[in-house]
């Protein structure tokens, strides 16, 4: 199974990063592998739409799922559009941490926004 | 001679000047009174002052498209093209985020399959109106909630066409993003207003950078001067600024701002003053 996290590095031992839409990397992850692909996020310096940007990359690479520690009002709406569900990294550290506790069906699911969004 | 004042820092006293400048210009001038333009369009406060009797609001709206799902083949070549990133294409589904559109048409004109029409969303208003003096007062209204003020501010500058000899004076938002931008292209000299104080001088010289690069002569006045402040003296003198006047740091003035009286109906020898320093600016530019 495909999904993907926001970490702060490239690799699976690497700390979660809690931010959707500008986490330094979306790490792209095949659940039964463990194969990692680290993608720096797209929108890290956009002046605006940074959650909706990350939420288009996690659609287009038809990932199952997506773990971060907050979603945003838009990021929230372009991904359940999309389908994909979201997690929450709770107090988990690191990528792997959270993959296991996501396999494990241990993580929460998000049914709204996590916060109320970033202007200017 | 359009003179647009800003500060960089806000609460300096920019709608103070603007409002007496305008009030000046309208009882010493012998040009028709000044044209005078709100640009703080998420918190006008002009009006407070120069309290003009406001004809009903024209609408303002930015034009953000629509999709028509049935023709959509969901390319993704409109959130491609979307710098704001206002559009994103999601397996069969295609989601416009409003508040991030700047209505700039790319994906209209764009789609493959000419699949995106476009439809007014209304941002906010633009009241015109005149005061007793017989000043023109424009201000823009941004809606509550809205998050882009650049819009309204580009509409009123739209309207603004003086008669021959009148001034407009526009009173820009605080800042040095976008709408102060927006509110001070085009001006032909531009009013810096500070206060003698470290947060005064550092957002001062934002405000000078925003200047040079728009290629706008600037001057500066110093308000709520309480004796000397020698970093700001001398970053006026080594970037070429002149001093245009200083106001006092004075409660008299702070008590009839908080009652709604402009400077120059707390100090009537204001008016004068405003009137030279208008003329100085003038001849200075042409």
């Amino acid at each position: 199974m495909k999904i993907i996290l926001t970490t702060t590095a490239p690799n699976i031992d690497s700390d979660v990063d809690p931010r959707f839409g500008r986490g330094a990397y979306l790490l792209v992850v095949d659940t039964d592998t463990l194969q990692v692909e680290g993608h720096p996020n797209p929108g890290v310096n956009a002046s605006g739409g940074a959650g909706i940007q990350a939420a288009q990359f996690v659609a287009d690479q038809k990932a199952e799922a997506v773990i971060s520690g907050d979603f945003g009002p838009n990021a929230f709406d372009a991904l359940k559009a999309a389908g994909i569900p979201m997690y929450l990294y709770g107090d988990c550290n690191t990528a792997r941490q959270a993959i296991g506790r996501f396999k494990a069906g241990r993580l929460q699911q998000v049914g709204a926004p996590t916060q109320s969004g970033h202007h200017g | 001679m359009r003179i647009a004042v800003a500060s960089g820092k806000g609460g300096t006293g920019k709608t103070t000047i603007a409002t007496s400048l305008a009030l000046s210009l309208a009882s010493e001038s012998p040009a028709p009174p000044p044209i005078f333009v709100d640009c703080d369009v998420e918190a006008p406060n002009a009006h407070l002052f120069l309290k003009p009797r406001l004809e009903q609001g024209q609408p303002v709206g930015i034009m953000i498209p629509v999709v028509d799902e049935a023709r959509c083949t969901y390319c993704g070549k409109c959130a491609e093209v979307c710098a704001y990133h206002a559009i994103a294409v999601l397996g069969q589904k295609t989601l416009i985020f409003p508040q991030l559109c700047h209505g700039c048409g790319s994906c209209t004109a764009l789609c493959p399959e000419g699949a995106i029409s476009e439809k007014p969303d209304p941002i906010g208003v633009i009241e015109c109106g005149t005061t007793l003096e017989g000043i023109d007062f424009r201000r823009g209204l941004l809606d509550i909630g809205k998050p882009m003020a650049v819009p309204i501010i580009r509409e009123l500058q739209k309207l603004i066409e003086p008669l021959p000899g009148q001034a407009v004076i526009l009173d820009a938002p605080p800042g040095t993003s976008c709408p102060v931008v927006a509110a001070i292209r085009g001006a032909d000299y531009l009013i810096l207003v500070t206060e003698p104080t470290p947060f005064g001088l550092h957002d001062l010289r934002l405000a000078v950078q925003v200047a040079r690069e728009l290629n706008i002569p600037a001057g500066v006045i110093v308000n709520r001067e309480n004796g000397s402040y020698l970093e700001l003296e001398a970053f006026c003198r080594s970037n070429g600024l002149p001093i245009l006047m200083r106001i006092p740091f004075e409660r008299a003035i702070a008590e009839g701002i908080a009652q709604g009286k402009t400077l120059v109906e707390i100090h009537p020898e204001y008016a004068a003053a405003f009137w030279i320093m208008f003329r100085q600016i003038t001849d200075s530019q042409s």
